[in-house]
């Protein structure tokens, strides 16, 4: 396959995959800035904070509220990462390699750009806002249920999948990185209706917020949370599941190609440490310290790929 | 001036060719016909073929129009055409290679040597170049207008890198989802095969020094160029690559395109990027859309890029008027297919004629091409032609005029039901050890009511083109 074809691939899903984090971050913001005991602007810095879009923000914007948050991470097309920017640039990607997807995959790109163009035209009405965020997150849902269903298990599927959780282990350590002081045991005391909020939040922005309780028991725990999203290799967006996936997509190319590169040593030391770690280990070393490391690690990766694959 | 309707002549009676697709309308409900279309805009839109227009401010991606009562021809009128247009075809490899080596044309006195020597079309660095197998010009798509029952012309040979066959393909598609049970009633030839077809021609004329399967890609400029969905879908439909110039770089002697695997030989290039971008270290320096060192390479016959470099000396328009002369030159025989009578305003009797009987005449840029910078005399206001008459005068050798001819018109489907609009056709030629044309090719149509302008660029739209299996 053609190196700038790997890079858009890769690209292609990094970015649809970036669109649908960022609609389930200003979800999870929206609930939380309607219950009534925390905060709303404290949220929306902590939601832009977490996006990782906070010096472009400060530049356009001096309030946090849910209108300029919504705003900027949905439709502004200054911002590199909000959902019309990163759907716009996954068309562009998958417009130059088009030839490697199906007819069904493409049209799913197409149509999300066309339905989000027209959709994020106006400024954003706040009571519109559940209705568009649900509209982005089922977009973006056909496009990968397009891929999934039609896509031949080959390199091109390899690439894409690398991108995709790449991108999603990088939201994910993210999201956990901003609130990890709420997730700490607190010397003042646990289980306040505002920590119960924030844990919610921290699960609906990964869209997790049922599926913990099938896990673990019924009360959310911040031990819990965090081995749930980082650990649980069954949680589709966990850095352990990421991972076991980036290490599987990797395999097929060694297998394929016919030789490994340092990439996948590296992908395997970085998967070893989350199947044997326990969450006690990681709470003992410093949860953020765990995280800003792996957010390292993970850029890295990223680019380690690259390179060796000729598509940097 | 009125025009041949090639389904009803004179308001009289269909003609034959259209008899069955009649006999099928007529039991067709209006209102049905008119949901069917915006149909075929959905389709459209959603599979992404769209195109852009230069200079176009807020659309970057605009739907040409696509009508859908189909532009049909007997295959009796279609065997006419094809020998034509494979004489004229034969003709324009003979005259390059002749162009290139020895110009016996020249020299015979048969076309002024200036139209060459001066001509920005004309590279002097394929002087003695040989491509492999010997053709120049691959992909060839003729313009044919119209103008009476047995009266075709031959309106601009696009000997460079013709576009628009996507369009052909899509439009039988589509068609063919929208109306299925229309195909059973009316035999129509198929177009299907000719990514197939092209792929095949294109494996035809590898260089020499290729001795198994040769590695074939197409080359774009990229996406934001307005025919790059045409350039993805011919490379998809071919299973072939499809490369940009930042891919590709000259490796041990052969053009190499970078993959996830290292760098891989290329053998045949179909390169849809202008020769002047093609390769900066031989044409212009600035261009970052072709590989550096690809002329050397294909000197030393390592590499078929198709269409060669320098064809568009064959389709120049001030060569065009020469056509006549340049297929008796080497075929021998009269031309089948005509020319529209033209006036080379480089000529001081002809620029005079053309100078008093503008509001009569179409006058073109010799090297315009897309509609952009011509004259339409019969239709321009006053203002418009004293502007032109100005430029004229200005730089005569710039410009060659046409009589405003009467292009033959073909229902389309409008508010109220059919109504005519004028057309031409381009047929798809490939020519590798030989020549095959596939039966049908691009119809445009002028969707405003007495236009004479079909590009798409200028607001014209496209046709299905059936040719008949009978």
């Amino acid at each position: 396959m053609l190196g700038r074809n790997a890079n858009g691939l890769y690209w292609m899903n990094r970015y649809i995959e970036r669109a649908e984090n960022m609609a389930r971050l200003v979800d999870a913001g929206l609930r939380l800035a309607l219950t009534r005991t925390a905060s709303s602007t404290d949220e929306w810095t902590s939601v832009v904070v977490s996006a990782g879009v906070e010096f472009s923000f400060l530049q356009k914007h001096t309030e946090f509220t849910a209108n300029t948050v919504a705003d900027f991470l949905l439709r502004d097309t200054s911002n590199a990462s909000s959902v019309m920017s990163a759907i716009e640039t996954a068309r562009n990607n998958g417009r130059m390699v088009r030839t490697a997807l199906t007819r069904e995959t493409w049209e799913a790109i197409n149509e999300a750009w066309m339905s989000m163009t027209r959709l994020l035209k106006a400024p954003i009405d706040e009571r519109d806002l559940p209705r568009i965020l649900d509209q982005i997150k089922r977009e973006t849902a056909f496009i990968r249920g397009s891929f999934y269903g039609t896509m031949l298990r080959n390199e091109i599927f390899d690439f894409s999948q690398i991108g995709t959780f790449i991108e999603r282990a990088d939201n994910t350590a993210r999201i956990l990185d901003v609130k990890y002081y709420v997730l700490l045991p607190s010397v003042s005391w646990v289980g306040s209706s505002l920590d119960n909020y924030q844990w919610e939040s921290i699960l609906r922005s990964v869209a997790a917020h049922r599926s913990y309780r099938w896990v673990y028991e019924a009360e959310y725990k911040p031990t819990n949370i965090a081995d749930f999203l980082i650990l649980n290799s069954r949680m589709p967006r966990s850095l352990a599941f990421c991972y076991r996936n980036i290490a599987e997509s990797l395999g097929y190319l060694a297998t394929e190609y016919g030789g490994r590169f340092g990439c996948h040593d590296t992908v395997e030391t970085t998967l070893a440490k989350l199947r044997v770690g326990s969450i006690k280990d990681i709470f003992d070393r410093g949860l953020h310290e765990f995280l800003v490391e792996f957010i390292g690690d993970n850029n890295r990766l990223g680019a380690q790929i690259a390179e060796e694959y000729r598509f940097n | 001036m009125v025009a041949f309707d090639e389904m009803r002549p004179d308001g009289s009676g269909v003609r034959k060719p259209y008899a069955g697709y009649e006999q099928w309308l007529l039991k067709q409900d209006p209102a049905r016909l008119t949901e069917k279309m915006g149909d075929a805009e959905r389709v459209f839109r959603k599979t992404g073929i769209t195109f852009a227009v230069y200079g176009h401010e807020d659309a970057s991606e605009k739907l040409i129009p696509f009508d859908i009562v189909p532009r049909i021809l007997s295959g009796q009128e279609w065997r006419r055409l094809t020998q034509g247009i494979e004489q004229r075809v034969v003709a324009l490899n003979a005259f390059l290679d002749d162009i290139y080596h020895r110009q016996e044309i020249l020299k015979a006195g048969r076309i002024p040597k200036h139209l060459i020597a001066g001509n920005e079309a004309f590279l002097p660095e394929m002087i003695g170049v040989r491509p492999p197998a010997g053709v120049y010009t691959h992909i060839i798509g003729v313009d044919i207008v119209r103008t009476g029952e047995n009266e075709f012309f031959v309106l601009e040979d696009n000997a460079r890198t013709p576009s628009g066959v996507s369009y052909m393909l899509e439009n039988r598609e589509t068609m063919m989802q929208l109306f299925p049970e229309l195909f059973q009633h009316v035999k129509v030839r198929p177009v299907e095969n000719y990514p197939q077809l092209l792929r095949q021609s294109l494996a035809n004329v590898k260089p020499e020094s290729c001795k198994g399967t040769p590695t074939i890609a197409v080359l774009t400029p990229g996406i934001f160029n307005s025919a790059y969905f045409e350039h993805a879908f011919l490379a998809d439909q071919m299973g072939v690559e499809l490369v940009e110039g930042s891919d590709l770089r000259v490796v041990d002697g052969h053009i190499a395109m970078r993959t996830t695997q290292g760098y891989k030989p290329i053998d045949v290039l179909y390169r849809r990027v202008d020769d002047a971008y093609l390769d900066p270290l031989t044409f212009r320096p600035d261009s970052a859309l072709g590989v550096p060192g690809i002329m050397d390479v294909y000197r030393a016959g390592k590499i078929t890029i198709a269409n060669a470099p320098g064809t568009g000396i064959a389709d120049d328009k001030a060569i065009y008027s020469y056509m006549p002369e340049i297929i008796e030159f080497y075929t021998g025989r009269k031309a089948i297919l005509g020319n529209i009578p033209t006036w080379r305003c480089s000529e001081p009797d002809s620029l005079k004629y053309v100078q008093e009987h503008l509001a009569e005449l179409v006058v073109k840029e010799v090297h315009g091409s897309g509609g952009y910078g011509m004259l339409v005399g019969p239709t321009a206001s006053k203002k418009e032609r004293e502007t032109f008459a100005a430029k004229l005068a200005a730089k005569p050798g710039n410009y060659i005029a046409q009589p405003t001819l009467a292009l033959s018109t073909c229902p389309i489907l409008v508010e109220g039901g059919l109504a005519p609009r004028h057309v031409d056709l381009r047929p798809y030629v490939l020519v590798s050890d030989k020549i095959q044309i596939v039966p049908g090719g691009l119809t445009r149509v002028a969707l405003q009511e007495g236009s004479l302008v079909v590009n798409s660029s200028q607001g014209g739209g496209t046709k299905d083109t059936w040719v008949l299996d009978d």
